[in-house]
């Protein structure tokens, strides 16, 4: 009898919810009792980042997580900025504001004009980390977004303390084609920003990927070598360092920064 | 001795006599991508292992329930689920593996070498058996990741599990590292020629080309026969 009913239609259909269902208990299980420890990851996997890009972590460097934290504690203070005035906000914990959130709130951002990093809403208050040298403003790393080939790439970008030389640029989440556009990932290729210089004399964002071969830093500021059979992704980059560092995004924090900083080291 | 004489071929054949990748030509695709570095394979290859013996078990448990008309696709939903999870769980304890694998943990669904064991051994097995054979299997795949990956390693940038062994020329050393050898074609060079060199060894290997085997899916057909032509099958 049992063999008769396992060739039903009804068994069947029987058969395939119950799979589905003792299936969905060990994924759902998985996934709502790991996503604290998994959220913690990336945080963590994002500060050391940060370090990285800061120059305070090297690539082959391997770090538990209280060295990464202490080391991040030690150094760096996130700060949360007004990007419309450039103002310093102290009224908000930097250290839980958290921006990505706050762009996808609609009463904490606002719509983006149309731009070629495809930045849809950008928060009204933004996070720099400054990293300190005895008590002196060092490195300021800029939080940037963009859209890539396939995705929107989330990474940072080091400017030294005259708010314009680059020190360096770190991506820790995109979706790019690994070997190809995913090696905005590589070192090497990120070593190349360096020195670079973002703002010509008149203060418009100038530093862009190219394609074709690009010189050193000290001869050729503005221009940085793209990735080759990424041309996409390479253009993402440049637009979306352009959008974050541009008037819209982070540009008025930074002239301001360039103006008090001028006038307190003359 | 431990075990009987059919647990024994069901656990020690895979390793080399009939080894998934090396004779039924099954998991390449991870074993390209991946084999970069000895440490990720590791990682690859327990997590295949892991997820093998699983599937194969609980498939093989509820084997005699399985309408077969859906047997394929309730095959894949089990090996799905698992596959999720293990890849949640290298997220959660095991986070820097988990970023070099990438997509590769969830590409273990598409794996032949599950399906292939599912439907080949676990179908028509016990559990007990069909855990030796994903044993079996798991390790098989195994050796033979943890094999091209200690030769790419080596060659490809002069390291074995990320220690020095040759120094590199960019080091003040005097080791030329092979760039060819960190690329997924390396990996093809190198299991082309240990297929090669395994069917040279045991000439049984080799395929004939009269063989063709015409199986009915009935499940109580003696299970080297049905391994065969499912094989064939999955292939």
């Amino acid at each position: 009898m049992f063999a008769l009913r396992r060739d039903s239609v009804a068994y069947t259909v029987g058969f395939a919810a119950v799979v589905c269902l003792v299936c969905a208990i060990p994924i759902a299980g998985a996934a709502v009792l790991l996503r604290p420890t998994q959220a913690e990851n990336q945080r963590v996997d994002r500060l050391s980042k940060v370090l990285g890009v800061a120059g305070l972590m090297s690539g082959t460097d391997e770090l538990s997580r209280s060295e990464i934290l202490e080391r991040f504690q030690a150094n760096i203070t996130p700060r949360v900025v007004d990007l419309r005035s450039g103002a310093y906000v102290d009224s908000v914990d930097a250290n839980s504001y958290d921006q990505r959130a706050a762009s996808r709130d609609p009463a904490q951002s606002d719509p983006a004009d149309e731009n070629d990093a495809r930045v849809l809403r950008v928060p009204r208050m933004g996070l720099v980390y400054e990293v300190k040298d005895r008590g002196a403003v060092k490195l300021l790393i800029i939080p940037i977004q963009g859209y890539g080939l396939w995705s929107t790439m989330y990474g940072y970008i080091a400017l030294e303390a005259n708010a314009n030389t680059v020190s360096g640029i770190t991506f820790y989440e995109h979706g790019e084609t690994p070997g190809l556009g995913g090696e905005i990932e590589n070192p090497r290729w990120q070593a190349q920003w360096k020195g670079r210089v973002v703002y010509d004399d008149s203060g418009t964002v100038t530093v862009r990927v190219v394609k074709g071969a690009t010189g050193p830093a000290t001869t050729d500021p503005h221009r940085i070598e793209g990735i080759s059979g990424a041309t996409i992704t390479s253009r993402g980059v440049s637009n979306t360092v352009h959008f974050w560092l541009g008037p819209d995004g982070f540009g008025k924090y930074l002239e301001r920064f360039r103006t008090s900083h001028g006038e307190k080291t003359s | 001795m431990m075990f009987d004489k059919k647990t024994r071929a069901t656990l020690l054949d895979p390793l080399i006599d009939e080894n998934p990748i090396g004779r039924q030509v099954l998991g390449i695709c991870s074993a390209l991508a991946v084999t970069t570095m000895l440490s990720t394979s590791m990682v690859m290859a327990l997590a295949v292992t892991g997820v093998l013996i699983a599937s194969n078990v609980s498939i093989s448990l509820i084997r005699n329930w399985i309408p077969s008309s859906i047997r394929i696709i309730v095959q894949l939903t089990i090996i799905s689920s698992m596959v999720i999870v293990t890849d949640q769980l290298l997220k959660a304890y095991s986070y820097t593996v988990s970023k070099q694998l990438s997509v590769f943990v969830g590409l273990i669904i598409t794996n032949c070498i599950l399906m292939g064991r599912a439907e080949a051994f676990a179908m028509q097995n016990g559990p007990k058996a069909s855990f030796f054979d994903a044993v079996g299997n798991g390790g098989g795949y195994s050796i033979v990741l943890l094999l091209v990956a200690a030769i790419r390693e080596l060659l490809g940038s002069g390291r074995f599990f990320g220690m020095k062994v040759l120094p590199l020329v960019t080091d003040g050393g005097w080791y030329q590292p092979n760039g060819l050898m960190v690329l997924s074609p390396a990996a093809f060079f190198l299991i082309g020629g240990l297929i090669w060199a395994l069917r040279t060894w045991k000439p049984a290997q080799r395929e004939h080309e009269a063989t063709v085997h015409i199986e009915s899916p009935a499940h109580d057909v003696p299970a080297a026969n049905a391994d065969d032509a499912a094989r064939k099958r999955a292939a």
